[in-house]
């Protein structure tokens, strides 16, 4: 059972994954396109977070008496998430300029309209 | 001083273009020289960084003077080199051939532009020569968010096709980040150096499949591997030209080098695992190959169907990687080399065109000689080179794949490098007929004026290129053992 729930994350992380790319492919609504997007970019920065787990041990910062190495947790996968979370904003802040672009130009942020009023 | 070189190579056009909007206010002659002469210091750099790679071996530099593998480090090999001194190469001579698409903007869009693209550059360099893992990912987005930006330039149909990109072009760099995350998760190190000794002992692990599979998916997308290929047609054809020229020559190949730098230097690639992933890019790329060029057969305009053919670009230089032998390799490198010239001159002289007669339509180019008589012969050499004629650059990237292919008994290899070079000539041969034997129709309208056929910021470019094209397979031999050979990983030579 414990082994089952310590894995469980894992599955987790997957299907959040899945789901977000099924989301780009599927829905028709490029805003619901792009929340797909960050949904997918969120699981891996839970699958870092996760992978930088410790079970007690503290916060990476020299504590009176902690002396031993292991007792601290590793905080490189926080630091790379923060950098991961600037990208995944910078894409967000990048995908809305574009798609206030097309709304201007179209009128319309419908996938298949807009395709359609490309045609013409 | 000269330590400091490899970081010069990425930091000056950093600085640059970060540098151009506030420039760019003052004067448009200023932002356009200070962005040539910041791609002129990193081709400089590079390319004295590839004669100390050549000569002493790697270079390294250690940022904040953290030792690696606790700090991040720079790692540049001859074949990072190489691709370090192409990239600013073209980057420079794009930023030459810009001048006449934006000249009659406003001060924004040019400053926008400039920057934009040197952001783009400084990603694609950091990419070439990062020594970390997750660095490269930074780099990678880095060089992706401003091509996204920059597509939308292209007006409506640009911003469609770069929303298009953007979504699929996340999913690439996720799928990197997931393997990079796996990566880190059972290496616990993110440093390759440090990774490709640690990692040895774990190649039996169940994790590596998923690890090897994730990279090439990822990477698939960014180089626009068959059948990852969706964005690339809509993003290259309506995106503004000079960019269309960077995507195709050079934007597509760096991905392809960090898979090299992955597969062959990182992991161990005689292990089961990776010929079975290799075995299968392999086919993807035959078939990219053929379907490339058939689909640039079926296209009407010009710069649609170099997009579909530089889908079958991609193909060769991931079918000789594929082959896992040291022909192979050279070949692939080699025609890093020959397909981001020839692609990046191609898509000049179809910028050309459209800037002087407002062609974009391939039976628009009847009789085209006798108005563009440098650009035409220009392309002549070129589309030689795509096909395969010798003594054009083309026909030695290809024959040391066929080589590649006869050392390892790869006879479908073969039979599709045959094919497309006869698909080659089909889609070269009816614009060569338009151009040169059909007599012109009707009188066409200049929209610019010059001393020569072209204003000489176009003209030059494309005249550099093709010369760069003969040369590259004049002195073939010479190019290839003084750099090729020195960039076969250790694992196939």
């Amino acid at each position: 059972m414990i082994n089952f729930l310590s894995t469980l994350i894992y599955g987790l992380i997957v299907v959040m994954f899945l789901l977000g790319f099924y989301g780009i492919m599927t829905k028709n609504n490029l805003i619901k396109k792009l929340i797909a997007m960050n949904i997918m970019q969120i699981s891996i920065i839970f699958f870092f977070i996760t992978l930088g787990l410790k079970l007690d041990a503290t916060i990476p910062v020299e504590l009176p008496g902690v002396v031993n190495v292991d007792a601290y947790i590793n905080p490189l996968p926080h630091a790379l998430m923060l950098t991961a979370i600037v990208v995944s904003l910078s894409t967000t802040g990048v995908a809305l300029a574009l798609m206030i672009r097309i709304k201007n130009f179209l009128n319309t942020i419908e996938e298949d309209e807009i395709l359609r009023r490309m045609e013409e | 001083m000269r330590d400091f070189f490899p970081a010069f190579i990425v930091i000056i056009p950093m600085t640059i273009s970060l540098l151009a909007p506030l420039v760019g206010r003052i004067s448009k002659v200023f932002l356009r020289l200070l962005t040539m002469f910041g791609f002129f210091l990193s081709v400089i750099f590079s390319a004295i960084v590839l004669r100390e790679t050549l000569t002493v071996g790697n270079v390294y530099y250690n940022f904040g003077n953290w030792e690696a593998p606790y700090g991040i480090e720079y790692v540049i090999d001859p074949l990072g080199a190489t691709i370090a001194v192409m990239v600013s190469f073209i980057a420079l001579l794009i930023v030459i051939y810009s001048r006449e698409f934006f000249k009659d903007e406003g001060w924004l869009k040019n400053a926008a532009y400039y920057s934009l693209f040197g952001l783009m550059v400084t990603g694609l360099l950091g990419m070439t020569v990062s020594g970390d893992a997750f660095n490269l990912y930074v780099f990678l987005e880095i060089s992706s968010l401003s091509t996204y930006a920059l597509i939308a330039l292209g007006g409506p149909r640009g911003t469609v096709a770069a929303f298009k990109y953007l979504l699929i072009g996340t999913v690439g760099a996720s799928l990197y980040l997931f393997s990079v995350a796996y990566l880190y998760g059972i290496t616990g190190t993110l440093n390759f150096a440090d990774m490709s000794e640690r990692i040895l002992p774990l190649m039996d692990s169940p994790a590596m499949i998923l690890i090897v599979i994730l990279l090439f998916l990822g990477l698939g997308i960014k180089m626009a591997l068959f059948p990852l290929h969706m964005w690339l047609p809509d993003a290259h054809s309506y995106a503004p030209y000079p960019l269309s020229a960077f995507m195709s020559g050079v934007l597509i190949k760096v991905p392809a080098y960090v898979m090299i730098r992955y597969y062959f230097f990182i992991f161990d690639v005689n292990h089961a695992v990776l010929q079975n992933v290799l075995q299968i890019a392999g086919i993807l790329a035959a078939i990219g190959i053929v379907y490339g060029s058939v689909m640039a057969i079926a296209q009407t305009e010009f710069k649609r169907m170099l997009a579909y053919s530089s889908v079958a670009g991609i193909g060769y230089v991931v079918m000789g990687m594929s082959m896992g032998n040291a022909y192979g390799m050279i070949g692939a490198v080699f025609h890093i080399f020959n397909h981001a010239f020839m692609k990046v001159a191609l898509f000049f002289i179809a910028g050309g065109i459209k800037q002087k007669f407002d062609h974009i339509k391939i039976d628009e180019f009847k009789g085209l000689l006798k108005k563009m008589p440098v650009s035409m012969y220009s392309f002549l050499i070129l589309a030689f080179s795509m096909i395969g004629l010798p003594p054009t650059a083309g026909f030695f990237s290809k024959w040391y794949l066929v080589n590649g292919a006869l050392q390892e008994g790869l006879w479908f290899f073969i039979v599709v490098i045959v094919v497309s070079s006869v698909l080659n000539a089909v889609y070269f041969f009816r614009i060569i007929e338009f151009a040169f034997l059909n007599k012109e129709e009707k009188e066409r309208k200049c929209k610019i004026q010059s001393r020569f056929e072209l204003p000489l910021s176009m003209l030059m470019p494309i005249v550099v290129m093709t010369l760069l094209v003969l040369a590259l397979g004049i002195f073939n031999a010479d190019f290839v053992s003084a750099i090729l050979t020195s960039v076969v990983p250790e694992v196939i030579k």
